[in-house]
């Protein structure tokens, strides 16, 4: 033995360490893979020994060839030995090595069990941590499982160094083992408030990566963390708060309400730009969620974007990127904002780096408008001659072309000018895009009519000079455009100036080199420049010339390799030969040969075909004929697994139509049509709206144009459109002006502005140059909104998302495995991986919740900003509970069942009623609070903000909720930029079962003198594990007149004034059996309508209270016996009026 | 954060940290493609890219370029800090550190990261906590070593 010993250390002696081995690979470079293989054997060698010291200095060398891609697995077991060993030295490399090596089905993990446990055990806090650092990179279920227990003890250990590592893996053990998390989470709760800052960030980092993944568990945290927020000082530990919140706020609108002013101060004072970069981004993402409709936050946005700026300004090229990035963020939201920072953009597309240039572009996306268009594409367009490097410019056309085309071309006011920037494009060399750039050539011609005569002009001029384009062969991908010129001159051949040029053209021996397609399109519209060339002068000496060319140059084609050319040539080469031997016989036959290309096609929408409704009767999964018998059994199975799958994937989708939905929708798309000026496919009588609007007709750039031709496409064209649109929109400016101090009086028809109503009146004043008549793509009649896509499956997070509110069930601790050892050696034939909790198991008893209650009630306290009513401590504890349920009159039993004996049992006032419920969701409402427009534009600054609280009732999920209003005369709902009147706004979040959340909505009134009642459709999917289900509820609103009322303190020397100035009109009225006290009929006065007391003598009291509008209310209360009269003034009397009869309103029924 | 990698100019892979399980072919092909791409930009370039699902974060020190790869919803700069505050510890611990203290202590680098990230979180935040630790951890492997003499090593003892 002793022998054996010596001779190992001797051996050990010559043996490599990792030094050598490292210098030796070094020195063998021409042949490392030999050299390594021979190292390999010595090391195989080495690990044979008995030596511990031997072994681990194999394993250390191993580490190192694992990471140059060579295989190690095969000695994971002497990775298992050195973890054992006693000393840290080789302890700390075999966890290294393992940590390294190991992954889940690395089969020997399981051997390390309860070293680990022995490890993390161990009295040296560096055995113990080099033990947990292991584990979080190869912990498995089964050790996660095991070992739970003890990493969960570790937490509360007396050494901070362990108690920051264990609550660090505890999110791995989370991951693994989710039945750890509720028993666990006590604990890590805790250590948020740990007294060493290391522990603290380390609780903070675990719970906001959980909170990141499953935020609505964690929303009853949001205090704590908030505390935190405002008291920490550390930026590592800021940040992960500040995304935690910015996490939980999509969830909650109140939170990012109150978050907004902590962090606005951050972003002041910090000097650390990932901080401020941190809360800009989450302001961003706050706005966003609160954006549905509350007046926006321009002070923050502009704080947001001017900080953005600094940052593109910067010359460090990261903090540049990253502010371009969050610009584009909050570009979807906030437009304008952004667009004020233009030049900035523009100019980083002047960028060295390609990454920063590629942003811009993305930002350069949403920030065009009318206005700026053709000045942002102009830029581009020099972008593109000096872009170097065919990526980048291909990248810079396609932008282009998107920017231009994008929501249906909606910033286009000039298509020839567009037409102009598409022909210039095609002078770029080698670039891939040549059929984009045909698509919207063709795209642009068929659905803006009015500018077919300069496109066909345009197209016939590129097809002349076709050489041009098709001469290089580097060229190869942009002779598509080809195919679009050829089909445009074809297909509106009538506007052609000289078609039997074009014809030409179109029949040169050189075109049958191009590609087969584009040859066959050129083929088949030649016969339509014929027809048109025939129509125009029978027996001209044109027609004949198009003849003779026709049936001398079509036999090239029909040689052609290319069957579709081929086929086509021929069968117009024998119609022009028939046509020939026709008019020989002096028949007229050119109205016949034009009927041949009769008929206009129009664009069909690329989702038509997948939305066509499958007709009633129609059962595609039914056997068309009975399926043969079972004798073939080889066949039988791929049309087993084809027949399974059919009916899950098409069954569903059919199911969710029923028949009233259909005609509702069918009426709701007809209804869009009548009043979108793009669609004029739907009755002639829309047609006439065009003509109504400015004389756009007499607009002279189609005349001048013509002074202007193209001749060769490697001009510049779209410059001049600039200059054009320029002087243009000048004079347009100048006339308008003229017009409306002639025609002061005279009331203008909408005419097409009403589609953009929100936009700025800038942007409204640009008149197209054209009649833009875009057609709508075609659509089936019942197009279904595509439902949205779910989260993966596979997301190891998922499992996490567990309710840590509950308090913990008896069978919910963790498996603990005390002493066991010894049992488990008696009696071999138990599951040594079982968790031992076997007594609790058979008697499993869920713990009621009792205490989520009181918390998440706390939680809404806590971001309630809503007055709590005075004297609701006195009442039960739900009355001082916001919640809607309190005071809905839903709420069965709560209310205190006592008869009312004492002054302060009173139902409490609530600030919210139910608008609507069924069995799905229930709207609450709150009682409308006004927000008056400071402005204080009397006519249309009036905003009113409905809070509504939608609470899910059923056990599903709920999702696309969208909230609809139908809007009348007097109260629109106002709606994001961009969308139409009867476009429903999207609530932006979604519920899970049992949850509550609060929209609000600004709605603009006009007259406030009356109440108002508004229909509205709440629609929303209903999703299930198996099926999802579209639902919808209708509510009413009603706006009262109180409701436009303000709380509004006066004192009694201005109200004496007030009534004494005489502009008041008065009006009384008298309640009889009134039996409550005094002073509760004044609060209902002043809670329910919005007055104030001014004075109080005895049995009489004045009142004032003042409009969104600025009328005066003044009311004189007096009572005596069971009568109460009232006597008001106001300079409004239809207001008064109304007022009053909701004062006598709210007193009948009680 | 996902994974950490090191590595030179050349297109050798110097270090290595996983922080999910993460199959070894997969890793060999995500690093082989990933070194392509940052070698490949320019030194003006941001250190900042997007790529497959996640987001790439590198700089590079002398001849060694760090790389990170966070999550959709991370902070890049912060990134950028824990990259820079490991190579000040490095540069601590080595005194003033070159590739090749790197190559060949290997394992105390990989030691050092692992006091500072542990399953991809920032362990401590103080550069001096870090330190310590690293230090106490190698006297406790100074100890085991020390007492052996050359004869006790030889087994003769």
């Amino acid at each position: 033995m002793a022998l054996k010993i010596v001779k190992g250390s001797i051996d050990r002696m010559f043996d490599k360490n990792l030094q050598d081995l490292v210098r030796g690979i070094r020195n063998h470079k021409e042949e490392e893979a030999k050299y390594i293989s021979t190292c390999i054997d010595e090391i195989k060698q080495e690990l044979k020994q008995d030596n511990i010291a031997v072994k681990a200095n194999a394993v250390c060398k191993l580490t190192y060839l694992q990471m140059l891609g060579y295989d190690v697995s095969w000695a994971a077991f002497n990775i298992v030995e050195v973890m054992s060993s006693s000393k840290f030295t080789y302890k700390r490399i075999g966890y290294l090595a393992a940590s390294q090596c190991f992954h889940e089905s690395t089969d020997v993990i399981m051997l390390t069990t309860n070293q680990i446990r022995k490890d993390l055990s161990s009295p040296n806090q560096y055995d113990t941590g080099v033990a947990l650092t292991g584990l979080s990179c190869f912990v498995t279920p089964d050790l996660a499982r095991d070992l739970a227990n003890d990493i969960m003890t570790l937490m509360s250990h007396t050494k901070p160094y362990i108690r920051k590592k264990a609550v660090l893996i505890m999110y791995k053990v989370f991951l693994k083992y989710p039945e750890s998390l509720r028993p666990a989470f006590p604990r890590l709760k805790e250590k948020l408030e740990d007294p060493d800052p290391g522990v603290q960030s380390a609780a903070v980092n675990v719970i906001c990566e959980l909170a990141r993944r499953n935020p609505k568990n964690y929303l009853s945290l949001a205090p704590l963390f908030f505390k935190l927020m405002t008291s920490s000082t550390n930026n590592w530990v800021l940040i992960k708060i500040i995304k935690l919140f910015g996490a939980l706020t999509p969830l909650e609108p109140r939170l990012g309400k109150k978050l907004i002013e902590p962090l606005t101060n951050l972003i002041h004072s910090t000097s650390a730009m990932s901080l401020l970069y941190e809360c800009v981004n989450t302001v961003i993402a706050v706005l966003i969620s609160l954006s549905s409709g509350m007046p926006n936050h321009s002070a923050s946005i502009q704080l947001c974007v001017q900080k953005l700026r600094i940052l593109i300004e910067d010359s460090d090229q990261n903090l540049k990127y990253l502010g371009l990035l969050a610009m584009s963020k909050i570009l979807k939201t906030h437009p304008k904002s952004v667009q004020s920072h233009k030049d900035l953009i523009l100019q980083c597309l002047d960028d060295k780096d390609e990454s920063i240039r590629l942003r811009a572009l993305d930002l350069l996306y949403g920030m065009v408008s009318k206005k700026n268009l053709m000045e942002i594409v102009k830029k581009l367009m020099l972008h593109v001659d000096k872009a170097e490097g065919t990526t980048y410019r291909d990248e810079l056309l396609t932008k282009i072309i998107d920017i231009c085309s994008q929501s249906n071309y909606q910033y286009i006011t000039n298509f020839e000018w567009y037409i102009s920037i598409l022909v210039e494009l095609t002078r770029l060399e080698g670039t891939r895009h040549g059929h984009l750039i045909a698509s919207q050539m063709l795209d642009v011609a068929i659905r803006v009519k009015a500018i077919r005569g300069f496109a066909v002009a345009q197209m016939a001029t590129l097809l002349d000079n076709a050489h041009l384009l098709t001469g290089n062969v580097q060229r190869k991908g942009i002779c598509e455009v080809l195919y679009a010129a050829a089909w445009i001159c074809g297909e509106f051949s009538e506007h052609l100036e000289n078609p039997m040029q074009t014809l030409e053209a179109m029949l040169r021996p050189k075109v049958a080199t191009l590609p087969g397609h584009i040859q066959a399109v050129y083929v088949q519209n030649a016969a339509k420049l014929f027809a048109t060339v025939l129509k125009s002068g029978e027996g001209s000496a044109d027609s004949t010339a198009a003849q003779e060319m026709m049936i001398e140059r079509l036999p090239l084609f029909v040689q052609s390799a290319n069957l579709e050319v081929q086929e086509r040539a021929s069968c117009i080469l024998q119609l022009v030969k028939y046509i020939q031997k026709l008019q020989q016989k002096d028949v007229e036959i050119a109205e016949e040969v034009i009927a041949l290309f009769a008929g206009e096609l129009n664009p069909v929408a690329p989702k038509a075909q997948k939305k066509v409704p499958v007709p009633e009767g129609l059962d595609l999964d039914a056997w068309i004929n009975e399926p043969p018998s079972e004798s073939e059994s080889e066949d039988e199975q791929p049309r087993a697994i084809f027949s399974k799958e059919e009916p899950k994937y098409s069954r569903p989708r059919h199911t969710e139509v029923d028949e009233k939905e259909l005609a509702k929708r069918r009426e709701v798309r007809k209804q869009e049509q009548a009043s979108n000026p793009f669609y004029i496919k739907s009755s002639p009588s829309s047609q006439k709206v065009y003509q109504e609007g400015p004389g756009v007709e007499h607009i002279p750039v189609v005349q001048i144009d013509l002074t202007v031709p193209l001749k060769v496409p490697g001009l510049p064209m779209s410059d001049q459109y600039v200059k054009l649109e320029e002087e243009r929109r000048q004079k347009d400016r100048a006339d308008k002006k003229k017009k409306e101090k002639k025609k002061r009086k005279e009331k203008r028809g909408g005419g097409r502005g009403k589609k953009h109503d929100s936009g700025p009146e800038s942007e409204e004043d640009i008149t197209p140059a054209h009649m833009v008549d875009i057609v709508t793509e075609e659509m089936p009649e019942n197009a279904l909104p595509s439902d949205d896509d779910d989260k993966d499956p596979n997301d190891p997070h998922k499992a996490l998302d567990i309710d840590l509110d509950k308090p913990l069930a008896d069978n919910e601790k963790l498996p603990v495995r005390s002493h066991r050892a010894a049992e488990v050696l008696k009696s071999p034939t138990e599951d040594e991986d079982e968790p031992v909790v076997q007594s609790e198991e058979t008697s499993v008893v869920a713990a009621p919740p009792t205490s989520t209650t009181s918390e998440v009630s706390d939680l809404d306290f806590w971001l309630s900003n809503a007055p709590v009513p005075s004297n609701a401590q006195e009442a039960a504890p739900v009355a001082a509970d916001p919640v809607p349920e309190a005071a809905s009159g839903a709420a069965p039993d709560s209310e205190p069942e006592e008869p009312k004996d004492t002054e302060a049992e009173e139902t409490p006032m609530s600030n919210y009623c139910l608008l609507a419920e069924n069995s799905y969701i229930k709207m609450m409402l709150e009682d409308a609070d006004q927000v008056n427009d400071i402005q204080g534009n009397l006519q249309d600054g009036s905003q009113v903000v409905v809070s509504v609280i939608f609470e899910n009732k059923c056990e599903s999920f709920l999702k696309s909720m969208e909230f609809n209003v139908l809007d009348s005369l007097n109260s629109k709902l106002q709606r994001p930029e961009g969308s139409g009147a009867h476009d429903a706004l999207s609530v932006p979040f979604q519920l899970p079962p049992g949850v509550s959340n609060e929209a609000r909505f600004v709605f603009t009134m006009q007259s406030i003198v009356m109440p108002q009642k508004l229909k509205g459709t709440l629609t929303f999917i209903v999703k299930n594990e198996d099926s999802s289900t579209h639902e919808k509820l209708e509510f009413k609103l009603h706006f009262t007149c109180s409701s436009y009322l303000i709380t509004t303190p006066c004192y009694s020397d201005a109200f004496a004034k007030l009534l004494e100035s005489g502009d008041l009109k008065c009006s009384s009225v008298k309640l009889e059996g009134i039996s409550m006290p005094f002073h509760h009929l004044l609060a209902k006065i002043c809670f329910h309508h919005h007055f104030s007391v001014v004075e109080r003598i005895d049995s009489c009291a004045s009142m004032y209270s003042r409009s969104i509008q600025g009328h005066h209310v003044c009311l004189l209360v007096k009572t005596s016996e069971q009568t109460v009269s009232i006597d008001a003034k106001c300079d409004e009397p239809t207001l008064l009026g109304n007022v009053l009869d909701e004062i006598k309103q709210t007193f009948s029924q009680c | 954060m996902r994974f950490m990698l090191l590595f030179s100019r050349q297109g050798k892979l110097r270090l290595q940290k996983w922080y999910t399980a993460t199959a070894e072919r997969d890793k060999k092909k995500m690093v082989r493609e990933l070194m392509q791409i940052v070698l490949a930009r320019k030194p003006k370039m941001c250190s900042f890219l997007e790529w497959r699902d996640l987001k790439i974060v590198y700089k590079r020190y002398a001849s060694l370029y760090f790389c990170c790869a966070i999550e959709e919803q991370d902070n890049e700069l912060i990134t950028l800090e824990v990259i820079h505050r490991f190579v000040e510890l490095l540069d601590k611990y080595f005194g003033s550190v070159c590739e090749l203290d790197i190559i060949f202590n290997f394992e105390k680098a990989y030691f050092i990261l692992d006091e500072f990230l542990m399953g991809g979180e920032i362990q401590d935040t103080s550069k001096k906590s870090v330190l310590k630790a690293i230090e106490q951890a190698d006297l406790l492997q100074e100890e085991d070593e020390s007492p052996r003499s050359v004869l006790e090593e030889m087994g003769l003892a």
